[in-house]
């Protein structure tokens, strides 16, 4: 250090004061890097978990259904020539017994059978597996027979990026990780510094209390650039999850939540003596959050009455504005409500907390 | 009991007093902390506040330190009041709080640094982990330091605003003796450094050792004041004279008896061993001897030594708050 440089003989060397905030934010770099743990569950921990859901819930070819016919009569055996060709059938000749132990195991989805009258289809219609099955059959069996359908139809297959369950689900852990960063990166240090006694040791010195509080916010946002940067990053390279909307506006609506979380952890953090303590009421406060607001599956799923409520939560807000800036392009008219509602918590949580907080 | 001031002085010999408590007040619910405790430290002394556990010490130095407020009383700290100048009382002082449990993943450097960036004017950092001997610790993580090196951190981010005036809470309380005896060492030298200071303890030895005045805290009241030659002065009796009787259920002595014998100021007993205070160690051992020899008792143990500040507290609390 340069600790000379820094010293003035004269006793009114101003450097040093200025440096408090320096100092206080390089102290919560230093705690972050130093404690493998909290940069494993920050920057290594999303990556895993998108990968994972990404291989989970990658897109699979077609699938093929597999089907049973009841062969060793003639009629079943030129059934089961018939059927051999259907596209997305596969045919496996079976006996009368052994067809109706492979359709209750599951392992045949259909058993079709010659019957005098013609074809009989035996199949659980409570599968989607049976029903489609069904489908596929009679209309390879129609064919055969000499249908021909009075309307002409043509196909087109999309596979479109951003329309995954991957493209989903990476804004919804981008708005969880925020989240998470915002509320245990403050909640605990700011708990733990309390229940030390270290806060009591700092408050009674001249340091200035805004700019303790600062240091957690800068030293968040900074981390902040490189977990996006991570996230998004390792989404793009390894599913190509695309980033349609403007980087600007990504980092905009990343950084206000960020900041909404922050307070949301002071606000947490402002009474608790203990760390048990506070995980109750981090655990409290994200919990619903985690199933409400979108970050798996879409929040859209639950009943109407419960949406007003589920659309004020700040991780949902922020999950909207992430995916419409990420997967649907939309510009600042778009997402300004989801901001609008993210600002309200970030404002509020900080007032309330500000009040609150117990520095001794 | 000594030198009790007057409640309006701030100054003593023209100087500004370091501290001034008059009728401090402070109750926790029913819990009375506090019961009109007044006090003054002169500039550049040394001053101890003794007492055993809870006797409302550390509430008494954190309303000083402006940590906590008072139910009622008055506290002005080097001519200044919390109320009206704390931003630059803060500057001036420099406190050691009971227990802080520094960021245990900084170094010795980081953490003196940090508290440098808090004063707008200080000592160079370098000099001060040189001053509390952690030089050679200066890039080791706090949590691998021993528990007297924390202490020393602790002391040396306590200074390093280049205080007026130091506050410090049981400095040395659980530390084995060896860093006991070094960080004594460095409050001598911040006290000869002219700095005023003000600690509290509850080990008798310290406060004999290290204070110019020391009050005596019980029950959140000052219960005797002086310096530590004066406060021994007090008991009338320079020695303690301490003994056991062999059979100690047959025997038959009571304290009057004892304070008969010559040169014995006072006699307690308490847990099975009898405590006299005496004038003369040469005159009340022989008289003692030849009265149990009298009496058909026999000596258990017989030990003596020089009245120090712990026999003060046993004769003030022993009197008149624990055995009645």
């Amino acid at each position: 250090m340069a600790d000379q440089m820094l010293h003035d003989p004269t006793g009114v060397a101003r450097p040093w004061r200025d440096r408090s905030l320096a100092q206080l934010t390089l102290v919560r770099f230093r705690e972050f890097i130093r404690e493998p743990e909290a940069v494993f569950w920050t920057f290594a921990f999303p990556v895993i978990l998108a990968i994972g859901l990404g291989i989970a819930f990658r897109n699979k070819p077609a699938d093929v259904v597999t089907i049973g016919v009841v062969s060793g009569t003639s009629a079943g055996d030129s059934l089961a020539a018939r059927l051999a060709h259907a596209p997305g059938l596969r045919v496996r000749p079976l006996g009368a017994d052994e067809a109706a132990r492979a359709l209750r195991t599951g392992e045949v989805a259909l058993v079709a059978a010659s019957r005098p009258a013609g074809v009989e289809y035996r199949f659980d219609d409570t599968r989607p597996e049976g029903r489609s099955a069904r489908f596929l059959v009679d209309d390879a069996i129609q064919r055969a027979a000499g249908r021909r359908d009075p309307v002409a139809v043509s196909e087109r297959q999309v596979r479109e990026k951003g329309s995954r369950y991957i493209d989903f689900v990476v804004p919804g852990l981008l708005g969880m990780n925020i989240m998470g960063g915002g509320i245990w990166g403050l909640g605990f240090a700011i708990v733990e510094a309390r229940r030390k006694n270290l806060l009591k040791r700092l408050v009674s010195t001249p340091m200035s209390r805004a700019n303790y509080l600062a240091s957690f916010l800068f030293s968040r946002l900074a981390f902040l650039v490189l977990e996006v940067a991570v996230l998004v990053g390792s989404a793009a390279i390894l599913f190509g999850v695309p980033v349609r909307g403007s980087l600007l506006q990504l980092f905009v609506v990343c950084l206000l939540s960020a900041l909404a979380f922050g307070g949301l952890g002071l606000l947490i953090a402002s009474r608790a003596r203990t760390i048990e303590g506070v995980s109750g009421l981090m655990n409290l406060t994200m919990m619903p959050m985690w199933v409400l607001s979108g970050v798996f599956f879409s929040s859209s799923n639950f009943p109407r009455v419960a949406q007003p409520f589920i659309q004020a939560l700040p991780l949902t807000a922020t999950n909207n504005a992430l995916r419409a800036t990420m997967l649907q392009g939309a510009g600042w008219g778009a997402v300004a409500p989801s901001l609008a509602i993210v600002a309200a918590w970030c404002v509020v949580c900080f007032v309330v907390a500000l009040r609150m907080f117990r520095w001794r | 009991m000594f030198d009790i001031p007057s409640t309006d002085a701030s100054t003593h010999e023209g100087r500004p007093l370091a501290l001034r408590v008059a009728g401090l007040r402070k109750s926790f619910g029913d819990v009375v902390a506090i019961d009109g405790l007044d006090l003054t430290v002169r500039a550049g002394e040394c001053f101890g506040l003794l007492g055993p556990n809870g006797a409302g010490k550390t509430t008494t130095i954190e309303i000083c330190e402006g940590l906590q407020t008072a139910d009622s009383g008055e506290v002005e700290v080097l001519g200044e009041r919390w109320d009206r100048d704390e931003r630059s009382l803060r500057e001036r002082l420099g406190i050691q709080l009971q227990e802080t449990q520094l960021a245990e993943k900084l170094t010795v450097q980081e953490t003196v640094n940090l508290f440098r960036s808090f004063y707008a004017r200080g000592r160079d950092v370098g000099e001060v982990i040189d001053v509390v001997q952690l030089g050679e610790k200066r890039g080791a993580r706090v949590g691998k330091l021993s528990g007297g090196q924390k202490q020393r951190l602790a002391l040396a981010c306590a200074i390093v605003g280049d205080p007026e005036l130091l506050f410090l809470d049981e400095p040395t309380t659980g530390l084995d003796p060896q860093s006991r005896r070094q960080l004594w060492d460095l409050i001598v030298e911040l006290r000869a450094s002219g700095r005023s200071i003000v600690l509290t303890t509850h080990y008798m030895d310290e406060a004999e050792r290290l204070c110019d005045r020391v009050a005596i805290v019980d029950h959140g009241r000052v219960i005797a004041l002086g310096s530590p030659r004066e406060l021994i002065a007090s008991l009338g009796a320079e020695h303690v004279v301490e003994f056991t009787i062999a059979d100690e259920a047959h025997a038959s002595l009571d304290a009057a008896m004892l304070t008969a014998l010559d040169g014995v100021k006072q006699a307690r007993h308490h847990g099975g061993r009898w405590t006299l205070e005496v004038t003369t160690v040469a005159l009340a051992v022989p008289a003692l001897l030849a009265d149990l020899a009298a009496r058909g008792l026999v000596l258990g143990e017989l030990a003596t030594h020089s009245a120090t500040l712990e026999d003060v507290f046993v004769s003030l609390t022993g009197r008149q708050l624990r055995d009645g």
